[in-house]
């Protein structure tokens, strides 16, 4: 349960094995299992969106068991060091994604690879971590919520790794990132018209980025707005992940007998369009049963924020969490037809690697700060 | 002065915690908003949504019915499905088409037409789809394309069905052939039928026969991706193949019938008075059908309807000749039956015959004239003057009902399309035409089967057959079985009799076959001399028709052959035997052949031997 929770001034003495085991590792028994039941769940559903491709389900295993040894390690971490090297982590993480737009590999229309000779990595992905801990270490030492003078250093230190990810163009992980700085920005406490403000200021900004949007972003939004302006082109993408989720009904068609998954209708279906798989092949009821699987994990997430002891465990597992939140939300409601297309994965259940290795980081994270308070009372 | 501030631990915590408390409410909205979308999608518009998924995997594919083969009666194969070999390009597989094509013209040959008419396919067609590039493919152009197949890649052979005529120009009369479908012809038949064919009988037994021949076409369901590749077939009707038809005609007797018309236009019908089966039907020239199957060219299209000698016109269902002294026999017989003549009566044949108050001759084409004759003797020599007088006491209106009765002036009822009538003049027709009276020199020319009186071919030798039969009447048919495509089995179709000519005394019947017969018999009839070495007795009746208005004074004044040729009269005859138990019934048109029995009679007789000599003409010897 979400606020079922071993306590940290209760004596081990009363403790079970498992839950000794856990303690010992620096792990939450009950994020932990939903995390693996996502995987485990997302690796079936993979196997039925991809034409039965066992190889292809193989490489996702082995990517979700280094992303795991990734949050085990992560989770060893005390936040006191992880405070302590995020301005570092930071910088890399910039340097990195300059370099990457210098002389980066481009793949599918986009400059967001790079190559470090044995492993190829996007360097956008460091900032979906780095971002939200880079505010959460600048406003650790400050009063908050945080005045207007700080206001300019804290819009800097999410908005210029934001453009410079949009700009490769990545608008996916863009929104991603700004999500978690925002986030962290709104968890500090940030004054409710101060808030509404810079609503308004994005609202006015936003022709703006119309002008810089690149033809075919333009064309997700206007094929957003009307799918039908263009059946077979931009619009055939959210039409036929339509009819896979509609086609599917309230029980679904059956594992592995989704005729639009298996037939190609549905186009990226192991990736960005798995959602519309899993409501294909399991009807409403599976759509339902995954989306309260990713309620729980936030919820549960939340509530490791709540308890968090010091300002930057706080905002960061706030924002850690929002940030997960923004990607199954985005992924959800642009597969269903309520959002536009952008290029955003299903966490944990879409077939893909770097993003699985980020989350899990996150979720190690999330881990330290629960097992790393303090064995004092509030 | 700047502010001091000081941290306010839980003031930031309470905060924090209305925050995060904020945070998880918009989420868990967010979600269910997602939640009751995905209920609109999946529960409230389910039905819709699963017709459209339905749409997109399942595709019917039409199954083209292999057309039915054509047989004449002793099983000789008239038209066939052979396979062919066209040359397909998948577009998609091929780098780049220019080049591709460029290359293939030096392998195989092709016209700028077969270029124009792929790129349309191409235009309209879904790129994974072979598109034919190059249709009927030799067998050297399929060696050499076979040898450089590495060289190509999505370019291949394809087998395929096409029609072919093995006997080329022999049948095509009879048979016909069939074409490309066209859109007025698609508008006549059943769409679903044709979904799938291409071909469709354009002309004679193909044309009439083609919801036979074409059986019924299957369906395929098959489930396809995306790219509308099939995946797999859900389900699977099979066509019915179309039926196999059994001409009554004898190939033997048919080529007999066209050697011996040899370079002459004309035609030859044979028919078996016993059933109206047609067992010869010839006209020539010929023409080879062949090349119409896949769409004939247009100079061998032109090259063939500006032919002087009309070889695409079937003389036998088309051409309308006037018959000369070949309608005697009936113009006689209406006189009988009308009892407007006493037959045995000798009448005086002068060389010029005269309607009484008029000045105007009408000759005998002997200017010698008859003699004494009674009615059968005019038949055998084939009296004109006698016939003057006999078709002005019958009359124009008796004349022309017992003749429409017999079968003139109508279509015969065969199971060809496109037949003509003939004209059997009255004078309501005359009125009706030229708004002028008629007049007794317009009977006594029809009554020698010249002026208006027009007949086909068919209709001759259909009236002979019903003559040689005494009355008894059947429609004349050029199908005699249909093989069901299922079973196998052998379906002959039935005579199909006709209303007899209204009854004449046995005797009259009796009397013109016995003229008839004394026209080959008889030293002294007009076509004895086709009497020699035959081995069956032969009833007969010659006719010379005019063609063309000679100046006045050649017709029967010298030998006809000196004239040229397009001037000459047209040779007609009508024949049947044996006379006692008729098997065969010939009419033969030569035009402009000259006197009949010169040049129609030797031909008959060619046909009659060859099938009551050499042939069985037996039933259908087919599998």
């Amino acid at each position: 349960m979400i606020f079922n929770d071993f306590s940290p001034t209760s004596s081990t003495g009363d403790l079970t094995f498992d839950e000794r085991l856990l303690r010992r590792l620096n792990l939450d028994g009950p994020l932990l299992v939903a995390v693996m039941a996502l995987a485990i769940a997302g690796l079936a559903i993979l196997y039925g969106a991809s034409n039965e491709d066992s190889s292809m389900v193989y490489r996702q295993a082995i990517r979700l068991g280094l992303s795991f040894s990734v949050l085990l390690v992560v989770a060893q971490i005390s936040p006191q060091f992880l405070r302590l090297w995020s301005p570092w982590l930071f910088v890399l993480g910039l340097v990195l994604l300059l370099f990457t737009l210098h002389s980066g590999h481009i793949g599918r229309g986009a400059q967001r690879w790079l190559s470090l000779g044995f492993v190829r990595f996007q360097p956008s992905e460091i900032m979906k971590i780095a971002v939200p801990m880079m505010v959460a270490w600048y406003l650790h030492d400050k009063p908050l919520p945080p005045n207007w003078k700080q206001l300019f250093p804290l819009a800097a230190i999410v908005v210029i790794p934001v453009v410079l990810v949009a700009i490769q163009p990545d608008l996916g992980t863009a929104l991603l990132i700004a999500s978690a700085g925002a986030f962290g920005a709104f968890f500090s406490g940030l004054r409710w018209r101060v808030i509404i403000m810079l609503l308004v200021l994005l609202a006015i900004a936003t022709p703006i980025l119309w002008h810089f949007m690149h033809i075919y972003q333009r064309e997700r939004v206007l094929t957003f707005l009307n799918p039908q302006r263009d059946p077979l082109g931009a619009g055939y993408h959210i039409i036929q992940s339509e009819i896979a989720i509609g086609s599917g009904g309230m029980f679904g068609k059956g594992w592995l007998h989704g005729s639009q998954s298996q037939l190609d209708f549905l186009p990226e279906s192991p990736t960005d369009f798995i959602f519309a798989v899993l409501g294909e092949q399991f009807g409403l009821i599976g759509a339902l049963v995954l989306l309260a699987l990713y309620g729980y994990i936030i919820a549960r997430s939340l509530y490791i924020a709540l308890r968090a002891q010091d300002t930057f465990s706080r905002l960061l597992a706030g924002s850690l969490t929002m940030a997960f939140f923004t990607y199954v939300f985005i992924n959800s409601g642009m597969v269903s037809g309520i959002l536009p297309v952008v290029g955003v994965p299903l966490p944990l259940v879409s077939y893909g690697g770097t993003s699985m290795v980020t989350l899990m980081a996150g979720f190690g994270i999330l881990m330290s700060i629960h097992s790393h308070r303090k064995l004092i009372a509030s | 002065m700047a502010r001091i501030r000081i941290r306010n631990e839980w003031l930031e915590r309470h905060q924090f915690t209305l925050r995060i408390l904020c945070a998880g409410v918009v989420g868990l909205l967010l979600l269910v908003t997602v939640a009751i979308r995905l209920f609109y999608l999946q529960v409230v518009n389910h039905s819709r949504y699963v017709v459209l998924a339905e749409n997109n995997r399942l595709r019917e594919e039409p199954v083209t019915p292999p057309r039915g083969l054509i047989y004449d009666r002793n099983g000789v194969l008239l038209a066939e499905n052979r396979p062919s070999y066209e040359l397909v390009i998948v577009p998609e597989q091929v780098p780049d088409m220019q080049t591709t094509i460029a290359a293939l013209g030096k392998i195989v040959n092709i016209e700028p037409d077969d270029i124009k008419r792929f790129d349309s396919l191409l235009a309209t067609r879904r790129p994974f789809q072979p598109l034919p590039l190059r249709t009927e493919l030799s067998a050297a152009e399929v060696a050499r394309f076979a040898a450089d197949r590495q060289d190509f890649p999505g370019v291949d052979i394809r087998a395929t069905l096409s029609r072919y005529y093995p006997l080329g120009a022999a049948a095509a009369q009879a048979v016909g052939y069939v074409g490309m479908v066209s859109t007025s012809e698609l508008a006549k038949l059943d769409p679903a039928q044709y979904t799938s064919t291409s071909e469709v009988g354009k002309v004679g037994v193909e044309a009439f026969y083609e919801r036979l021949l074409h059986g019924s076409v299957g369906t395929r369901e098959v489930e396809t991706d995306a790219q509308g590749r099939p995946v797999r077939v859900v389900s699977y009707t099979p066509p019915v193949p179309g039926s196999d038809l059994y001409l009554s005609i004898d190939m033997r007797l048919q080529e007999v019938a066209e050697k011996a018309l040899g370079d002459n236009s004309g035609a030859v019908v044979a028919i078996n008075p016993q059933n109206g089966e047609v067992l010869a039907l010839v006209s020539t020239p010929s023409y080879d059908p062949n090349p119409f199957v896949d769409g004939i060219s247009q100079e061998k299209y032109a090259a063939l309807s500006n032919d002087p000698n009309q070889p695409l016109f079937n003389r036998v269902l088309r051409g309308q000749y006037p018959p000369g002294s070949t309608l005697k026999p009936f113009v006689a017989l209406a006189a009988l039956n009308y009892h407007i003549v006493n037959p045995l009566k000798k009448v005086y044949g002068p060389a010029v015959f005269y309607i009484p108050g008029s000045r105007r001759p009408y000759r005998n084409w002997d200017p010698a004239g008859c003699g004494q004759v009674d009615l059968a003797e005019a038949i055998m020599v084939s009296c004109d003057t006698y016939f003057y007088s006999l078709g002005l006491q019958l009359g124009i209106n008796d004349m022309h009902r017992y003749l429409v009765d017999f079968g003139f002036g109508q279509p015969t009822g065969i199971d060809l399309p496109h037949e003509n009538t003939g004209l059997i003049p009255s004078p309501a027709w005359k009125r009706r035409m030229d708004g002028h009276a008629w007049y007794l020199g317009n009977t006594a020319i029809t009554a020698i089967g010249q002026g208006f009186v027009l007949v086909t071919p068919l209709q001759l030798a259909s009236a002979t057959a019903t003559l040689s039969m005494q009355g008894k009447r059947y429609a004349p048919r050029i199908v005699m079985a249909v093989k069901n495509p299922l079973t196998g089995a052998l379906k002959p179709l039935p005579p199909h009799p006709l209303p007899s000519p209204p009854e004449a005394d046995s005797g009259a019947w009796k009397l013109i076959v016995h003229s008839m017969r004394e026209v080959v018999a008889n030293p002294a009839g007009t076509a004895h001399a086709i009497s020699y070495g035959a081995k069956f007795s032969i009833a007969a009746k010659t006719g010379t028709a005019q063609v063309v208005a000679a100046p006045r004074g050649l017709h029967g004044e010298g030998p006809e052959m000196d004239l040229p040729k397009k001037l000459r009269d047209n040779a007609m005859f009508i024949a049947f035997a044996p006379v006692d138990h008729p098997r065969i019934a010939v009419a033969v048109v030569v035009e402009h052949g000259g006197y009949g029995a010169a040049t129609a009679a030797p031909i008959a007789r060619k046909v009659l031997d060859a099938y009551l000599l050499h042939t069985a003409g037996g039933d259908v010897a087919g599998p």
